[in-house]
């Protein structure tokens, strides 16, 4: 039987997130970036986003953690090639895919802690 | 062809000739450059993950630091880093949903779909996407 490798997997989730990154991000970094600071139009009150995050409790808790998992992993599997296509580091390998997919975990961990404290 | 052309027995396999690239091929081409800059939109897409969790961690300490949250998102280097990540984001998606037709091969009635419907479609679910977001965040 051929070696099981995570490698499908870590393309599965760079396609995943790469798609959700780009229906999702631009709208929330116009909005939250720019059109509520820069008071385009009045920023939402911190209740109603607390309950866009309590919807449906844990639902929506958890279809975030999800989307921020996977844009983090999207990022990291394409930053992990881009240092190895860019700067040729081959000999640096396993150091950049730690360093990629390890942020990526601990930044989950994070978002998976910050959108629990939402109450 | 006599015996002193050949070369000569060796146990190790022959390097070969490959000309060195520089570190810095991705400058000498515009296409590379657009390549490369595609490619680095993944720190502008991990940067709006961040930003948004400094959000999500606003909101769950209440209704204080969440206007501080505002308040910073007014800093000038905040808004800066968030200009230059809108336009990669941005860019991540229009590359990403060009891509699409080639990554899909979507078939109706046993005939292909052309690329530019699926690339269509794409653009037309971020647009729905897009609203649907907004409608969601703006209160209804």
């Amino acid at each position: 039987m051929a070696k099981r490798t995570l490698e499908p997997m870590l393309w599965l989730m760079f396609s995943a997130g790469g798609v959700l990154a780009a229906l999702l991000l631009p709208i929330l970094l116009l909005l939250f970036g720019f059109a509520f600071p820069l008071e385009w139009i009045t920023p939402p009150t911190r209740d109603h986003l607390q309950a866009i995050v309590t919807f449906l409790d844990p639902l929506a808790r958890v279809v975030l953690l999800l989307f921020c998992m996977l844009a983090l992993f999207h990022a990291a599997h394409r930053l992990r090639f881009t240092l190895y296509d860019g700067l040729q580091i081959k000999h640096l390998n396993e150091l950049i895919a730690l360093c990629c997919y390890g942020g990526a975990i601990a930044g989950s961990i994070v978002a998976a802690y910050l959108l629990w404290t939402v109450a | 062809m006599g015996d002193k052309d050949r070369p000569a027995y060796t146990e190790y396999h022959p390097r070969w000739y490959r000309k060195r690239v520089s570190t810095y091929w991705w400058l000498q081409r515009g296409t590379y450059l657009v390549f490369i800059l595609r490619e680095l939109s993944s720190v502008f897409v991990a940067w709006g993950v961040v930003y948004l969790l400094f959000l999500v961690r606003a909101i769950g300490q209440g209704e204080e630091p969440y206007k501080d949250f505002i308040g910073w998102s007014k800093h000038p280097v905040v808004m800066a880093v968030n200009l230059i990540s809108l336009f990669f984001v941005v860019f991540h998606a229009i590359t990403w949903f060009n891509l699409a037709p080639q990554a899909m091969v979507v078939r109706m009635r046993g005939t292909r779909v052309p690329g530019k419907w699926i690339a269509a479609s794409n653009y037309a679910a971020w647009a729905v996407v897009s609203a649907l977001a907004a409608w969601v965040i703006l209160g209804g």
